[in-house]
């Protein structure tokens, strides 16, 4: 066999290989939406769910998803900000910083099934907060911080140095250049990681099962009172989300119809995961073209 | 005034004394008004500076308190197994009767490691040529239009939550293996077969990286030797990017090993020994999902559950570790 065979065989292999993921991809997204958009109808959205019968909704799952993702970037945005900030301007090349450096990226590769054991043994047992959404949203937080603090640094080292010494030129104290002139640059950046980090976040299951709990409580959404235990804003109340219940009408089967539900939670989920990702790259343009003077690459 | 002072404010006289450039208005800098308490003192500038950075560092602080907390919360918990209940700790790597709840004796957890690493390196030798495939396409055979396509295709498989994955397995993976192979479907080859599709794009990102660090001089020189292109790939940039393709498939490892749900949800939930690829079994992840509601905090089963969850964890480190090492060998 001469080369030039072998070179167009290696070529067609590779083709193939890349043909077959599109279609598992296209398989994929295509078992989700057929079986699950169909049943995503405005009464399911709006309707609580049933724990033994067809025909419930998933009503508290969709607002305790959204609560939770808002609970967690208000308490990890902050940190994060404040952690890429440091790794990024301050910190020199000694071992304390690789230390830290190390750190975050153990956290980030730790299984979210332990960051959600340790939320339920730190939380739930020992600071006897029970199942409870704010447990969860800590969880969350633990499971989120590396990855958002990795991205704002990334977005955070993307502005030239130049525009550093600019401010530095005209007096203003390092801090004062990070404020004023880095963290508007760094801006489109930041927001689209804290947007891909938020469609981590809605998705993720293991860490809130043993956090948020695997049931809800009867919810009233006109009670505005945070902490009157049926309030839908108690943080203190157990919540279960859209991806648990999943999980959990899965595992334990006892509706009827766990097929449609969780078709439908499904497609619900992939269709939000979509619109951030899809989102994050329009709005991180977006800004990047309005906020700075520099064209999109 | 300390003798630092003193002198300060001699300099000042005497500058002031000395001053000759006749449009500046001495009136409002003479000697008695000069605030040496103020020109001494910190300007704003500074304190800012400095709150920024403590409040900046504290945010670290913040994260290194708990990742400490984690290792040693699960450390003191996974141990109590072995220190309060006594089991011994070959005996609990190495022996595959698990059922805590009947006595220490039976706290072994071989069967659940095997699972584990099975289908963890199964994943993985499965996804590694997909992802070797899908990375030379992107870096060495097409650009522009088919790569962002592959790329935006990648971004949505990670964005996909894992139960989503898991329910799909269940609905779709599993029945298919139970009309082919027969039995329940639930096992090491479902599970595989999910865990392909999760780690494929971890490993795929990573290795595409690795080939864009490759110089384009290496396949230029190639390429002016007459080689094929195939024949550049395979000689020239596949070495030279292959510390970096193990880092990532060691990445992709991790995040196998690590998953819980979707694993849990069609790996069937037996801890039994696999003897082949469609029995169901358990990985550490399954059992921990499913069982840690249902033990006492304090007991052995409990206790032997968090064992399993520090065994996770030490897994985890030695992974990055070994991501380490390769790094530094490079």
């Amino acid at each position: 066999m001469n080369s030039k065979k072998v070179d167009r065989i290696a070529t067609g292999v590779i083709y193939l290989l890349v043909a077959i993921v599109i279609l598992i991809l296209v398989g994929i997204l295509g078992n989700i939406l057929i079986a699950g958009v169909p049943h995503l109808s405005w009464h399911f959205l709006t309707s609580i769910s049933s724990s033994f019968e067809a025909g419930g909704g998933i009503r508290d799952q969709l607002f305790n998803s959204l609560y939770l993702l808002v609970l967690t970037l208000v308490i990890s945005l902050p940190i994060a900000l404040g952690a890429a900030i440091y790794l990024a301007e301050y910190a020199q090349d000694t071992w304390v910083t690789r230390l830290i450096r190390t750190t975050i990226e153990i956290l980030s590769s730790l299984p979210s099934i332990v960051v959600g054991l340790f939320g339920y043994l730190l939380f739930v047992v020992q600071f006897g907060l029970g199942f409870s959404i704010i447990a969860g949203a800590l969880a969350l937080t633990f499971f989120n911080l590396p990855i958002l603090t990795s991205n704002i640094e990334q977005a955070i080292n993307g502005v030239p140095q130049t525009q550093r010494e600019a401010g530095w030129a005209l007096g203003l104290s390092n801090w004062k250049t990070i404020r004023g002139i880095v963290l508007p640059a760094a801006l489109p950046g930041i927001i689209t990681g804290v947007i891909l980090s938020a469609g981590r976040v809605f998705g993720e299951a293991a860490a809130l099962i043993y956090t948020a709990g695997q049931s809800g409580s009867t919810v009233d959404y006109s009670n505005w009172n945070m902490f009157s235990p049926t309030s839908f804003l108690n943080v203190m109340r157990p919540a279960e989300t859209l991806a648990v219940h999943i999980w959990k009408v899965n595992t334990e089967g006892i509706i009827p119809d766990v097929n449609l539900v969780s078709a439908a939670t499904s497609a619900l989920l992939v269709i939000v995961v979509i619109i951030f990702n899809f989102g994050a790259r329009f709005l991180g343009n977006w800004l990047y073209k309005h906020l700075t003077a520099a064209k999109v690459k | 005034m300390s003798k630092h002072e003193q002198d300060l404010q001699k300099v000042v006289d005497q500058a002031i004394a000395q001053q000759k450039v006749p449009h500046v208005k001495f009136k409002k800098i003479d000697p008695e008004s000069v605030d040496l308490a103020r020109l001494t003192s910190q300007s704003k500038e500074t304190r800012q500076e400095r709150w920024g950075k403590g409040l900046t560092f504290l945010a670290i602080v913040v994260i290194a308190i708990l990742i400490v907390a984690i290792i040693g919360f699960v450390g003191v918990h996974g141990l109590a197994t072995f220190v309060n209940n006594k089991v011994n700790i070959f005996h609990f790597l190495f022996t595959s009767s698990w059922n805590p709840s009947a006595g220490k004796d039976h706290v072994g957890a071989a069967a659940m490691l095997v699972t584990s690493f099975a289908v963890t390196l199964l994943a993985a030798l499965l996804a590694t040529p997909f992802a070797i495939a899908i990375a030379l396409f992107m870096t060495e055979y097409e650009s522009g239009k088919q790569t962002r396509l592959l790329q935006s295709v990648m971004e949505l498989l990670v964005g996909i939550p894992s139960v989503v994955y898991g329910f799909l397995g269940l609905t779709v993976i599993v029945p298919v293996i139970r009309t082919i192979f027969g039995g329940t479907g639930f096992g090491i080859l479902a599970a595989t077969l999910i865990l392909f599709i999760m780690v494929l794009p971890t490993i795929t990102s990573l290795t595409v990286d690795a080939f864009k660090v490759v110089p384009k001089d290496l396949r230029q020189s190639s390429a002016a030797l007459g080689a094929t292109r195939w024949q550049t790939i395979y000689h020239v940039v596949l070495r030279a990017a292959r510390p970096r393709i193990l880092t990532a498939i060691i990445f992709g490892m991790a995040r196998a090993f690590g998953e819980a749900l979707a694993v849990q949800m069609v790996i069937g939930n037996a801890v039994l020994m696999p003897y082949n690829l469609v029995s169901p079994a358990a990985t550490l992840t399954s059992q921990l999902t499913s069982q840690m509601g249902n033990t006492v905090m304090g007991t052995l089963p409990n206790n032997a559950l968090w064992s399993l969850a520090l065994l996770l964890l030490i897994m985890s480190l030695v992974f990055n570790f070994l991501v380490r090492l390769i790094g530094k060998k490079r």
